[in-house]
């Protein structure tokens, strides 16, 4: 963190922090305000987010983020690349749950193209969906737990998140950027000794997270520091955009896993946890809780998984099989036709939304009929989410904002696009 | 619901025209963009729709069309857990419209992103500067003349 004088910040910046409403009255600050940059190269803002933060002593009086850092451009390249294309940069936007968010764009493009995946494939999804949904909570409780100084739980944190990794590898064949949904199914079968595997790791994971938990509540340094820290009340959490485990945790049951189900989510057995506090400690609440409920959906899907295809049989839309390629005319001139000039759904526009593990993940894709989208909007839930920041770290000290920041847990690889 | 919705804003804006478009199970409502601010609260408050939670603001750029640009908002009922898409045209020639940001707080950087990508100013909004471009950023990216490999220069170097 530095000092900065008025110079170093842009005038818009600065009329920004000076002209924000301040109703908060301090009694023993000091009087001495500054204006302090946090960011982008900190360690404590999950990637490269900037908040420049008015001070009184060490009181926050206001804060304005600034985005930015990260940006790709994903929109202009969705504009210019075919659909299948696009499947690999999904992977870096909430790039601690890659799966997920491959799940998200395959949705959406197939409702847009009027297909579905054959129910297998279905079920993979919302395994592979529920395993990023464990991953990206680990990270997330592993790093707030870091960020108020309980370093073991992070590192036990991401010993489990390594094991499902490994799943990830095996079944994608990669651990990270996984790429692994395709327009129309998924790009390979999950063997039964892979489900085998993953039953085992879930057994052992319950025991293993009564343990990181006892580490953490029963820490009443770590209770104190986020007990009442960043309240956000009901009605503030829907205005501002919440979504995910944030608007859970100030007693809103939004969740569109079932609000609007997709997938087969509405068979499955599972709760919704709901927190009413609205402070830091219920947002970690709730995810410790929705990791539990993940391994219940994750054992569902595999004792229910049907067998058959995991890709969908319409040559127009989706893509051959290698095989088949390589030994059949009529599919090599698919496969040429998909590659070079792309699917083309109908002229029309959809937007379809799914729960991912930081929240609301939407993909808004206008299409004229081309092999390209002619618009594409991500919806990204950390965007949504960082924008209450500056409304809850008001009135609270500089060590509050580093806690704050790690529940709200955002991720700035979606955030930026 | 959707007919609830038809019934209720034609009974209660006889004036205004709407355009009920169905496609994919999704509802879309388009009108003119003067009466956005009193639609909106309307749909907000009204008892039975109360769309209370403002998902995304987009902009579509059509690029050769008279009405070159089309604003796009997703609106969702977490009540009757209902999703709507209001549409409105704007002209290129005029480019601005009125801000939502004072009836959903979460329209506030939505509308920012909007304005940086697209170049559309919003109308009393509290805090318009671009959200992921630099403040010194002349152009508009995501509006269809800018080049897919950017415009050499257009980025400013930091000052030594």
């Amino acid at each position: 963190m530095q000092k900065l004088t008025k110079d170093d910040v842009h005038p818009k910046i600065v009329q920004a922090l000076l002209g924000a409403d301040v109703h908060i009255t301090i009694d023993d600050a000091l009087e001495n305000e500054m204006i302090l940059n946090m960011g982008p190269q900190h360690p404590a803002t999950h990637g490269v987010l900037r908040l420049l933060l008015r001070l009184d002593g060490e009181t926050v009086i206001a804060c304005v983020p600034e985005l930015g850092y990260l940006h790709r451009g994903y929109e202009k390249m969705a504009e210019n690349m075919s659909y299948m294309e696009f499947i690999p940069h999904t992977d870096r936007l909430d790039y601690i749950s890659p799966p997920a968010n491959n799940v998200a764009y395959a949705l959406a493009v197939e409702k847009l193209a009027g297909i579905t995946a054959p129910p297998r494939a279905q079920y993979i999804r919302m395994l592979l969906a529920e395993l990023a949904r464990m991953c990206s909570h680990l990270v997330a409780i592993g790093a707030l737990a870091m960020d108020v100084g309980a370093l073991t739980v992070f590192l036990w944190g991401l010993r489990e998140r390594e094991k499902i990794m490994d799943f990830f590898d095996v079944i994608c064949g990669a651990r990270f950027t996984t790429s692994y949904t395709r327009i129309g199914g998924v790009a390979s079968d999950v063997t039964s000794d892979t489900m085998k595997n993953i039953i085992a790791f879930v057994d052992q994971f319950e025991e293993k997270f009564d343990e990181m938990e006892r580490l953490l509540n029963g820490n009443r340094i770590f209770i104190e520091r986020l007990e009442g820290v960043g309240v956000i009340s009901k009605e503030d959490a829907i205005d501002l955009g919440f979504t995910g485990p944030n608007i859970r945790a100030s007693g809103v049951e939004f969740d569109l896993r079932r609000a609007t189900p997709y997938l087969f989510y509405n068979e499955m057995d599972f709760k919704i946890p709901v927190y009413t506090e609205g402070d830091c400690l219920a947002r970690y609440f709730v995810r410790s809780d929705e990791l539990r409920e993940s391994v219940k959906i994750i054992r569902q899907v595999i004792d229910k998984i049907p067998n058959g295809e995991v890709m969908l049989n319409s040559p127009k839309k989706v893509l051959p099989r290698k095989t088949e390629i390589y030994t059949k005319m009529e599919e090599l001139i698919h496969d040429f036709m998909i590659v070079n000039f792309g699917i083309n759904p109908p002229v029309g526009e959809v937007y379809h939304a799914v729960e991912n593990p930081k929240g609301e993940l939407g993909f808004y894709i206008v299409s004229k009929g081309e092999g390209h989208p002619w618009k594409m909007k991500i919806r990204s839930p950390s965007f949504a989410n960082l924008q209450a920041i500056p409304h809850l770290v008001k009135g609270h000290m500089i060590s509050d904002v580093v806690a704050i920041v790690g529940s709200i847990d955002p991720i700035m690889g979606e955030a930026d696009k | 619901m959707k007919e609830l919705l038809k019934e209720k804003l034609s009974g209660h804006f006889p004036n205004i025209q709407f355009e009920f478009i169905e496609q994919f199970d999704e509802l879309t409502l388009k009108f003119d963009k003067s009466a956005l601010i009193t639609v909106c609260e309307f749909l907000k408050e009204e008892d039975g729709l109360k769309f209370n939670f403002c998902e995304d603001i987009t902009a579509i750029d059509w690029a050769t069309r008279i009405n070159r640009f089309t604003l796009v908002y997703h609106i969702f009922s977490l009540e009757n857990k209902f999703r709507l898409c209001v549409k409105v045209e704007v002209d290129e020639t005029e480019c601005s419209v009125e801000t939502v940001s004072s009836i959903w707080k979460a329209a506030n950087w939505a509308e920012r992103e909007v304005f940086d990508m697209y170049g559309i100013t919003f109308v009393n909004h509290p805090d318009l500067r671009r959200m992921y471009m630099p403040e010194e950023f002349e152009h508009h990216p995501l509006r269809k003349e800018y080049p897919l490999m950017g415009i050499p220069g257009a980025v400013p170097l930091p000052k030594k």
